[in-house]
């Protein structure tokens, strides 16, 4: 086995800032007019100077206390200089460790049970404009066109050690992420583009490849599989691996060494003299810890404790906020059952959900199942009122309509039967048709089932199944 | 109604308006002439607003003939330096690269004034991007000295030197990065204040080293300075680096004595009453011609309790390199945004891949900028930047402490505010490093962030001297009451003949 190293750099928009990070304008810029949520600062027209938005440095700190980093005391920020068309200043504001600690937050550690992932740093920095190719071969363009809205929107950074050596474990590690910064309520993770991440990935014996242009979380796992498999193959071969950016081609996906060949940049470093160097004294970061709200890791530790729920039913509950969050608010109208809640959540309700969907995380987009749905439903069948096959009907049911279970039964007019003679009447009638079914059955369990499977296709599966079995059992015993 | 209304100081001219002796209109039609007459041969103006400040007169005579309320400067007219952004006015920073640029806001200082009712005349000349001491690296062409047309008016900050001196407008705004306000008033003998960094908002002064500069006043008379300074100081919401400020007591030369100077140091004794440091370095290292005209003034102010004692200050060796390597650091990476695709000049893309448009536009920049966006991005650059830019700010640091040191034993310290006086226009031009060299007394209250003034001390054959005065941090009332205190004693105001 070759050791593979594995490192992350996470890109998070604060989109739960009203306004950008040094600027008043809104920073939500989606679905707005390009260019119109700008202003002197952001569009860095001459003689402005940046504001610090001083919620975002909450914000920034709050994740940084999420990741077990220590929040420092003293924040600068810096700039990095380069040219870009999409950079109004031609510099960056940014946060920079060389010359001394001073992002926002450092040295921290994500615990994922067999191992744990060091944090390198989580900084806070500015998001540049966007480019817009009308063409979408970009070749093809005679001219760009540019986008400011986006620019001056509030990032946060997070860097990982490459404490990675298989791409499973990041997997893990993004989820858990992901949720983290969910229940933080900083980002709305279900916006296009909120959440971005580029990697690096190294084989003993070669140099760090970077690759970037990963857009969903769901493609880094394929994204570093195929970057794997290609630098082991070069290994193999004795082809040299160059430090090099390559890009994530969604379509092919595969890796692509990237068109323009980066340079290695010096971005010219220097300590911002327009924001002085802020100092969070205790109480901003007691203040921070009092309004930190329950994070992934203690909410598992109260589903395991409240709900008696499995280790695994809690973590795939967890790791996606929107699941926990539903389950929730379903076991607050029905709370006799939540094991049996967790399990119709977990199972039949995601069963629901397309696969396009579940790289997305915005899982219950599109369906129209609630949380009283479900109540009403566990309770049922917990009353006997309906059978679980018919139960899984009438979700998908309700995923269409919206209807409540009860008035979907009622339409369905398939109350389960629980009259005994009624079911006895389907009995016979079997017993009449299948004479060597009921002689097997007698020595013969797959028999007996056989005889079930009848009675249930009969009464087109609105037979109670309990009830039905053991009316067939008392019946045989009968003929003994 | 006295006959030449622009040869006014500031505080007169508010004073004759507000008393119903003359009209703001009155007034300001005589500046308009003025500028008129005189300055094509000093080239202060880049651009006069004359139907603005006709417009704002007008207003300010009919709120005071309705008997309404008028503001602080009222009628008084100001120039502004072109780096120093009012909405809808070309604001060019005198370089090909902001030729056609329009702000869409007004700076912070400007917001002040014209809540003040002061008239905005114009916009004066400058440095490219204020980089210069002579204000002959402007795309308008040099800004004359108004007491020799040959001479350079000092810079960057020429044109609101020469426009005061000229009396083409009571006052003016400059800005000071290390020397731009103080050495103008010193080579035009006029009154000019560096302020304590964070007095004054730098919001809507268009960058150039931000760690440095500060928007100053500069007048006929230290009250005048005074009364600008406290119309535009003060914190500010878009300015992070604002600090709260005191306003200060106005004195006028009448009521000014050694008795009444804040002194933290003296208060209550009745002899020697402020302690005046004479920096050693500084004297020494200037022309005879500048040192003899200070010298002269120390003996006066010695013989009025003043207590007067020569102190050296080791760290000025380091403060040019310092000043320079930080200045120019900071410039490189403010300059950076000027690629023309959002503003700038007039120059179709059509054609161009990014990259050659790009370095086409940046070579508009003139030689003085070029040369310090060239040192800027050198000394930041990987392998440079603990060389250079880092050792520039620990011989700052050095200075900052030295300095503070010596405002435990002193009020102010003192001394030339140029080695050496005014020179011919062209003389220095190719020679950056002589250039350079004239800034030695004047970057360091920028490097330490403190507050310094230039007040015409003298003239040393017939060209005019400036006595720097430097006070501690946020020291301005001190400043301010030396200031005043020396105006009175040398008693050398007067104009030049254009
Ligand atoms: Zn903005």
């Amino acid at each position: 086995m070759v050791e593979v190293k594995i490192g992350l750099e996470i890109h998070c928009q604060l989109t739960g800032l009203s306004s950008k990070l040094f600027c008043p304008c809104q920073c939500d810029y989606r679905g707005e007019v390009p260019n119109t949520t700008i202003c002197p600062i952001c569009l860095g027209l001459p003689g402005t100077l940046p504001l610090l938005n001083k919620r975002a440095v909450a914000f920034a700190s709050m994740i940084s206390m999420a990741l077990g980093c220590k929040v420092q005391e003293r924040i600068t920020f810096y700039r990095k200089n380069y040219f870009y068309p999409d950079l109004p200043k031609n510099f960056q504001i940014t946060q920079y460790n060389a010359f001394g600690i001073t992002s926002i937050g450092a040295d921290g550690k994500v615990d994922l049970g067999a191992k744990s992932i060091g944090i390198r740093r989580v900084q806070l920095e500015e998001d540049p404009g966007r480019l817009i190719y009308e063409n979408a071969d970009v070749n093809a363009n005679f001219y760009t066109l540019i986008d400011y809205n986006r620019a001056g929107v509030a990032l946060v950074e997070i860097v990982t050690e490459p404490d990675f050596d298989n791409p499973k474990d990041v997997r893990l590690f993004l989820d858990k992420v992901t949720s983290t910064i969910e229940h933080l309520g900083v980002c709305d993770i279900k916006l296009d583009g909120s959440l971005r991440c580029d990697v690096n990935v190294s084989l003993k014996g070669g140099k760090k490849v970077e690759i970037k242009n990963i857009n969903s979380f769901g493609d880094v796992e394929k994204a570093l599989r195929y970057e794997i498999t290609r630098q082991k193959t070069m290994l193999i071969r004795e082809i040299e691996i160059k430090s090099e950016t390559r890009h994530w081609d969604d379509a092919r996906k595969v890796t692509m060494q990237s068109r323009t060949k980066e340079e290695e940049q010096d971005y010219k470093y220097f300590p911002e003299p327009d924001i002085p160097t802020i100092i969070l004294g205790d109480q901003f970061i007691s203040t921070i810890k009092a309004k930190m709200p329950e994070l992934p890791d203690e909410r598992k530790i109260r589903f395991l404790k409240d709900y008696a729920l499995s280790d695994h039913v809690a973590k795939v509950l967890i790791d996606n906020k929107e699941l926990a969050d539903f389950f929730e608010s379903t076991v607050k109208l029905y709370p006799s059952s939540p094991n049996e809640i967790a399990h119709w959540i977990i199972s039949d309700l995601l069963g629901l959900v397309d696969d396009s969907k579940k790289e997305e995380r915005s899982l219950l987009s599109g369906l129209r199942i609630e949380p009283k749905h479900i109540a009403e439903l566990v309770k049922m069948i917990d009353q006997n009122k309906v059978n679980r096959n018919i139960a899984k009907s009438v979700l998908s049911q309700i995923a269409r309509t919206g209807e409540m279970p009860s008035c979907v039964l009622d339409k369905m007019n398939a109350s389960l039967i629980d009259s005994e003679s009624k079911i006895a009447e389907a009995i016979d009638s079997i017993f009449e048709l299948e004479i060597s079914a009921v002689r097997d059955a007698k020595h013969n369990p797959n028999a007996m089932n056989f005889l079930l499977g009848k009675v249930m296709q009969m009464t087109r599966g609105r037979a109670d199944p309990k009830i039905t079995l053991n009316l067939i059992k008392a019946r045989l015993a009968r003929m003994e | 109604m006295p006959n030449h209304l622009y040869h006014l100081t500031a505080n007169q001219v508010t004073c004759g308006i507000r008393n119903g002796e003359f009209s703001a209109q009155e007034y300001i039609f005589q500046i308009l002439e003025r500028i008129e007459k005189v300055d094509n041969k000093i080239n202060a103006f880049i651009l006069v607003d004359k139907q603005g400040a006709i417009e704002k007169a007008r207003s300010i005579d009919k709120r005071l003939r309705d008997g309404g309320a008028v503001g602080e400067l009222a009628g008084i007219a100001v120039g502004i330096k072109d780096n120093i952004c009012i909405k809808d006015l070309k604001t060019t920073c005198a370089s090909n690269i902001l030729e056609s640029y329009i702000p869409p806001y007004d700076a912070d200082v400007i917001r002040r004034l014209k809540e003040n009712d002061a008239i905005v005349v114009g916009k004066l000349n400058l440095d490219e991007f204020a980089m210069g001491s002579t204000t002959e690296f402007s795309r308008y062409g040099p800004t004359r000295n108004p007491w020799n047309l040959d001479y350079v008016a000092g810079g960057s900050s020429g044109g609101s030197a020469a426009s005061v001196a000229a009396s083409e407008c009571a006052v003016s705004l400059g800005s000071d990065t290390g020397g731009s306000i103080r050495c103008p008033s010193s080579f035009c003998s006029v009154v000019g204040l560096k302020p304590t960094y964070g007095c004054v908002s730098r919001s809507g002064l268009i960058s150039y080293s931000n760690s440095l500069e500060q928007i100053g006043p500069l007048g006929k008379t230290v009250l005048d300075v005074v009364m600008v300074m406290n119309a535009i100081a003060g914190i500010d919401e878009n300015d992070q680096t604002t600090k709260p400020i005191r306003p200060i007591a106005t004195r006028t030369s009448e009521d000014i004595s050694t008795s009444n100077i804040s002194s933290k140091y003296t208060a209550g004794q009745n002899k020697r009453n402020i302690t005046i440091g004479l920096v050693k370095e500084l004297i020494q290292g200037a022309d005879p011609a500048v040192s003899k005209c200070i010298y002269t003034a120390v003996d006066l102010f010695e013989g009025l309790d003043c207590k007067c004692e020569e102190t050296s200050m080791k760290s000025i060796q380091y403060a040019l390199a310092s000043y320079y390597t930080i200045a120019t650091a900071e410039a490189s990476s403010n300059l950076a945004r000027y690629d023309n695709i959002r503003y700038g000049f007039d120059y179709d893309p059509e054609g161009y891949e990014w990259n050659t448009y790009f370095s086409n536009v940046r070579n508009n920049f003139g030689d003085e900028a070029k040369r310090r966006i060239i040192i800027g991005s050198y000394v930041l650059s990987a392998g440079y930047y603990g060389k250079y830019y880092l050792k520039a700010q620990k011989a700052r640091e050095r200075i900052r402490q030295e300095i503070k040191s010596l405002f435990e034993r002193f009020d102010v310290l003192i001394g030339p505010t140029m080695p050496i006086l005014p020179f011919k226009i062209g003389e220095k031009i190719d020679d950056p490093l002589k250039m350079y060299q004239i800034d030695i007394d004047t970057v360091i209250a920028n490097l330490a962030g403190i507050p310094a003034i230039s007040i015409p001390i003298g003239f040393s054959n017939s060209f005019p001297v400036g006595l720097q005065i430097m006070a501690d941090y946020m020291g301005e009332q001190t400043l301010f009451d030396v200031a005043s205190f020396f105006e009175k004693i040398v008693d050398v105001r007067r104009s030049p003949e254009i």
